[in-house]
């Protein structure tokens, strides 16, 4: 039984490690300006927790084979060193790395989520609501309309609660279901909540957040390439929270003109 | 002197028949004044399965217009004067295909049995929102039987799907069996009426309600309603 | 450390019960209590498993008819994921690791006839089952269960059923069974600290105190500040909901097309003081694992445990940075992302007593007489999953690499693995090893070896995969996968479901084993696995007063192993110095 377990532990670890290795199911491409940080951040970890992880899996086996067969006499033996070197190894690795990820990953942080946004990002307001996101880019005035929650008329169409008959600012603003922006410029998302709490998330962007009721939270980001992929809802809002997504559109700049000209004509 | 009895009992009985043949009926178009709001398009970008299903996107129907300024699905029923009437024992149907509720707006008797099917490949979560009857709110996957339900009491109730917010609709339950909705050109018929004055209440569920007072006798009664339109 | 030189406070003189409903229902005996826990914690883990299954069926067969449920909508995934969550983490980690053997052992660890206030014991069991009983009723109520997840994130699960079906009744009842249960373990929690510090015997100092004792008294401290925190914060929900307060819903939510009358609250509150009482607890749902693998591999390896002030210090420390760390469950929710960071240094300081801990097991497994049975196995097996559900959390620690990881199916793979599995692993060991000792009855060694061989290998078919999803940016509760990114992760899904299907099948046999083993296994000696700490120096199972009598006097350590003693090779805590 110890060897069969020995044995089981290293198996497993090979053969989990390998398809981790071999990215069977991996992180898509990013095309985010943070995604490369990310990215080396990730696997700086997995490397280390990978190392670990085998390490200790295979320690493990190691010491049952040792000590599987039951019948042997053999002396008790203490570990070397006793519970000191183990102690100082621990301290000493996990705290460099700890204090190694830590100040890196500070710095991708901070650009991800608290670098002051640059002046030249395009601003599209988000709302997510059970269960669809709605768009909201500012039209030629460059103003968005107020957004009035009573007025929220989804049969219409009017996801924001604009009320256009009062607000000048309001007839011009273009609301769309999906995101659709110009490559390489930075976008400013300031994400509200009509109902219950919900979170944007695009993997290929690395790029994640809750949107918050109460809370009008700002998200920038700046896509670096051409691409159409999936925006999904990963906090639980209900019924409907699988099903809780929508399209971004990373596009040219003359591409998305157009787009936005088209969508203009629709409202 | 047998034959001349069977004469006169068909006679009697068929005087003291109801007499089917001579009930009336209104008829009238429904139109608009002044501009009403631009109907959107819908974008289903979050149900590629439904987006598919239209060539060019559908257009939100909260006021639906048709040639020479008719507006379609306005309910109009009889308010008053009605002698009572039975709930019918056939269902009425209500679909849900490419993520629309067809037909937009569907009208019943109080306790008349309304079937709802998903004829989508995405679970459709219907939830009606009523003042005058309980609220309720189920999920339907796709490949589910039809949701079979009614309403006791008379109520116009806007429907949603939870799962696709631009999926709205009415479920008016009416307290009479004479109602009529205009269709694309604006005109509506309610027929199998006894002949009688009676109170029509026209509705539209962003112009509001109209009345109007109407004779019917042998010949089919006329009712036109003109709603005010505005942009907004 | 020094002897304790007064003689021990004597709880209350009172003989054994007889009436049946004393003896066995209602009994102020901490043995027969914590049993009723372990049996509580046995209809709820069941019952959790139940809803696992229908849960994993229709994520493989979305379109399939589920046996007894049919086709399973949205809402129900969602009330079957709740009451999975919530079941599991309240009923079964924080009841039988802890107040199932702790009220069962602990009393007899420090060498007393009784806690010092069993009447309260009493309750904490019954206000327990209390809690148990009015979660399960959300099952027959119209709405059916809550289905905002154990976690019932406001608004959500503050609005009322406004915001849709699992959100009506059920969801009340969840915030008022949390409530009552939160009083049990306070109750329970009281108890375990008065008894270690106050009814120790002659001799037994702290310093002696088995380190599963040690874990149940840490454990009960950090449970006490804990559900103190909770307690409130769901009495604060249910107000939301019945009373018409606003703790946690702002102003202007349009939910269903009605406006809400709400303003002036915070969705954000309720995470705070929800994490401000869920970290620490999965904690307490693991430190009791901790302690049960300390006193238990000794005992098998047949050598002391190596550094035991280490791992007591270890225990302590994770203790008190399960405190400093709950934001980071909270990284993306929109509070101050400079606080992430804060929150993200304790996290990866916490990884150090736990990698310490490990290794001093691993340490005390080399060079042993390793005694390879089915609670030495488990005990194997749990540092094996412990070391993988620790090492997914150095990445979820790292706010820029959680931004990607952040509920996806890594963070189910990594609470599943330090949860479902290590901590699951402590209570078989724990059952394995004191099930002579309860019931006076062997359980079957083959069908143990089954058990685990096929569990470690089951466990590690269903969880391992799910880091895979998580790394593709699968999301979690999600009842379906329309996105077309993810159906992809469609067979890594139903290879999920069949391995959990095979691993709950493979628990009949631990079932099995239990029923027929207290009925028709081998009488237990004394002390079957010749170990030493104070309940293998009275009989199986114990007398009523534990100790028939004897006032023990305790003049050795909790692991004095590899000694030469009077029996052979180990010395136990009563013999004589």
């Amino acid at each position: 039984m110890a060897k069969l377990f020995a044995v089981l532990v290293a198996f497993i670890t090979i053969v989990s490690t390998a398809i981790f290795v071999a990215h069977t199911w991996w992180l898509p491409p990013d095309i985010s300006v943070v995604g490369p940080s990310i990215d080396s951040q990730l696997l700086e970890t997995m490397v280390a927790a990978g190392v670990l992880f085998v390490v200790s899996q295979f320690t493990l086996a190691l010491f049952v084979w040792r000590v599987s067969d039951e019948r042997k006499e053999r002396p008790i033996r203490r570990f070397p060193g006793g519970a000191t070197p183990l102690v100082v190894l621990a301290t000493a690795l996990v705290g460099i790395e700890v204090l190694a990820l830590s100040l890196v990953g500070s710095k991708i942080w901070y650009n991800t989520f608290l670098a002051p946004v640059p002046a030249n990002a395009l601003k599209v307001d988000v709302q997510a609501g059970q269960f669809a996101f709605y768009f909201r880019y500012p039209g030629p005035d460059g103003t968005f309309g107020t957004p009035h929650p009573d007025k929220i008329d989804e049969g219409a169409g009017n996801f924001f609660g604009l009320d256009p008959a009062n607000d000048i600012d309001a007839r011009d603003d273009i609301v769309t279901a999906e995101l659709a922006v110009p490559v390489n410029r930075p976008i400013l998302l300031t994400m509200h909540a009509k109902d219950v709490s919900h979170s944007f998330y695009v993997p290929e962007l690395r790029l994640q957040q809750d949107f918050v009721p109460g809370l009008v939270i700002p998200l920038h980001f700046t896509a670096t390439q051409v691409a159409k992929t999936e925006i999904v809802c990963t906090q639980l809002c209900g019924l409907g929270h699988y099903n809780m997504k929508t399209y971004l559109e990373v596009m040219s700049a003359a591409d998305f003109d157009k787009w936005l000209k088209d969508q203009a004509a629709q409202q | 002197m047998m034959r001349t009895f069977a004469i006169l009992g068909v006679a009697l009985l068929s005087a003291s028949a109801p007499a089917p043949y001579m009930a009336g009926s209104v008829t009238g178009t429904i139109t608009f004044t002044g501009t009403p709001p631009k109907m959107k398009p819908i974008d289903m970008a979050k149900e590629p399965s439904c987006a598919k299903q239209h060539a060019t996107p559908i257009e939100t129907e909260n006021v639906v217009t048709g040639p020479n300024n008719a507006l379609q699905y306005v309910v109009i029923y009889v308010s008053a004067g009605d002698q009572g009437s039975e709930t019918p024992a056939t269902p009425v149907h209500l679909d849900q295909k490419g993520c629309q509720y067809i037909p937009h707006v569907v009208v019943m008797h109080t306790a008349q049995s309304l079937e709802i099917a998903n004829n989508d490949q995405t679970s459709h979560n219907i939830h009606p929102l009523p003042t005058k009857n309980p609220e309720w709110n189920k999920s339907q996957p796709p490949g589910s039987p039809p949701i079979v339900t009614k309403y006791e009491n008379a109520d116009f109730i806007p429907v949603k799907c939870n799962v696709h917010p631009w999926m709205h609709g009415y479920h008016i339950v009416l307290a009479t069996s004479h109602f009529g909705v205009s269709g694309n050109d604006g005109t509506y018929t309610i027929s199998g009426l006894p002949p009688g004055k009676y109170t029509l209440t026209a509705w539209h569920e962003k112009f509001g309600t109209m009345t109007q007072d109407v004779t019917v006798g042998a010949q089919p009664a006329k009712a036109d309603f003109q709603f005010k339109a505005t942009p907004y | 450390m020094t002897t304790v030189s007064t003689p021990p406070p004597v709880a209350h003189h009172h003989g054994p019960p007889t009436r049946f409903i004393q003896k066995y229902i209602f009994s102020t005996d901490h043995k027969v209590i914590g049993k009723q826990y372990l049996g509580l914690a046995l209809v709820a883990v069941t019952t959790g498993m139940v809803l696992s299954w229908y849960m994993r069926f229709h994520l493989a067969f979305p379109d399939a008819k589920a046996p007894g449920l049919g086709l399973i909508t949205p809402e129900q995934y969602l009330q079957l994921m709740t009451m999975h969550g919530t079941i599991m983490v309240f009923f079964v980690l924080t009841t039988a690791p802890f107040a199932g053997f702790g009220n069962f052992f602990l009393p007899i660890h420090v060498g007393a006839e009784d806690m010092p206030f069993p009447h309260f014991n009493m309750m904490s069991f019954w206000v327990t089952l209390t809690a148990f009983l009015v979660l399960v009723t959300s099952f027959v109520v119209p709405e059916g269960p809550a289905l905002a997840g154990w976690t019932a994130y406001a608004p959500l699960s503050a609005v009322g059923s406004g915001s849709g079906p699992g959100e009506g009744l059920g969801q009340t009842l969840w915030a008022i069974s949390i409530a009552i249960f939160c009083i049990g373990q306070l109750l329970g929690g009281l108890n375990f600290i008065c008894t270690v510090l106050d009814m120790r015997t002659k001799g037994l100092s702290l310093a002696r105190l088995p380190y599963v004792t040690w874990a149940w008294f840490i454990t009960s401290v950090i449970g006490l500040i804990a559900f103190s925190v909770l307690l409130p914060a769901c009495i604060l929900l249910i107000l939301d909901r019945v009373a018409g307060t606003s703790f946690f819903i702002p102003a202007g939510l349009v939910v269903n097309d009605r406006l809400l009358n709400h303003a002036g609250g915070s969705p954000l509150l309720w995470q705070h003081l929800f994490w401000f009482f869920g970290h620490p607890e999965v904690y307490i749902a693991i430190l009791p694992g901790f302690g049960i693998i300390s006193t238990i591999m000794p005992a098998f390896a047949r050598k002391p445990l190596l550094g035991p002030r280490v791992l007591i210090g270890c225990m302590a420390a994770i203790g008190f940075l399960s405190y400093t760390v709950w934001g980071h469950h909270m990284f993306l929710s929109g509070m101050n992302p400079t606080s992430a960071m804060g929150f993200s240094i304790p996290t990866l300081i916490i990884t150090i007593p736990a990698t310490i801990a490990t290794l001093l097991w691993i340490g005390t497994l080399y060079g042993s007489r390793y005694r390879f049975t089915t609670a030495g196995l488990f005990c194997l097996g749990f540092i094996s999953v412990f070391v993988t559900g620790g090492l997914s959390g150095f990445f979820l620690a790292q706010p820029s690499i959680d931004t990607y990881l952040h509920a996806t199916y890594f963070v189910v793979a990594h609470f599943h693995f330090v949860m479902a599995v290590a901590a699951i692993f402590g209570i078989f060991a724990g059952t394995y090893f004191w099930f002579p000792k309860m019931f006076g009855r062997m359980m079957n060694e083959t069908l143990g070896k089954w058990h685990f061989a096929l569990t470690f290998t089951g466990v590690y078919g269903v969880f391992m995969p799910m880091h895979y999803l998580g790394l593709a940016g699968n999301v979690r509760r999600y009842s379906s996968f329309p996105a077309e990114y993810m159906g992809q992760a469609l067979p890594l899904h139903r290879w999920i479901t069949v391995a959990a299907l095979f691993t709950g099948a493979v628990q009949l046999i631990f079932l099995y084993n239990l029923i027929r083993s207290r009925f028709a296994g081998e009488p237990a000696p004394d002390n079957p696995w010749e170990a030493t700490s104070l309940e293998w120096s009275t009989s199986s199972p114990p007398p009523f007063d534990n100790f028939g009598g004897r006032h023990l006097v305790v003049s050795h350590g909790p692991d004095e192993y590899a000694v030469k003693g009077p029996r052979g090779d180990y010395i136990m805590q009563a013999d004589p110095p």
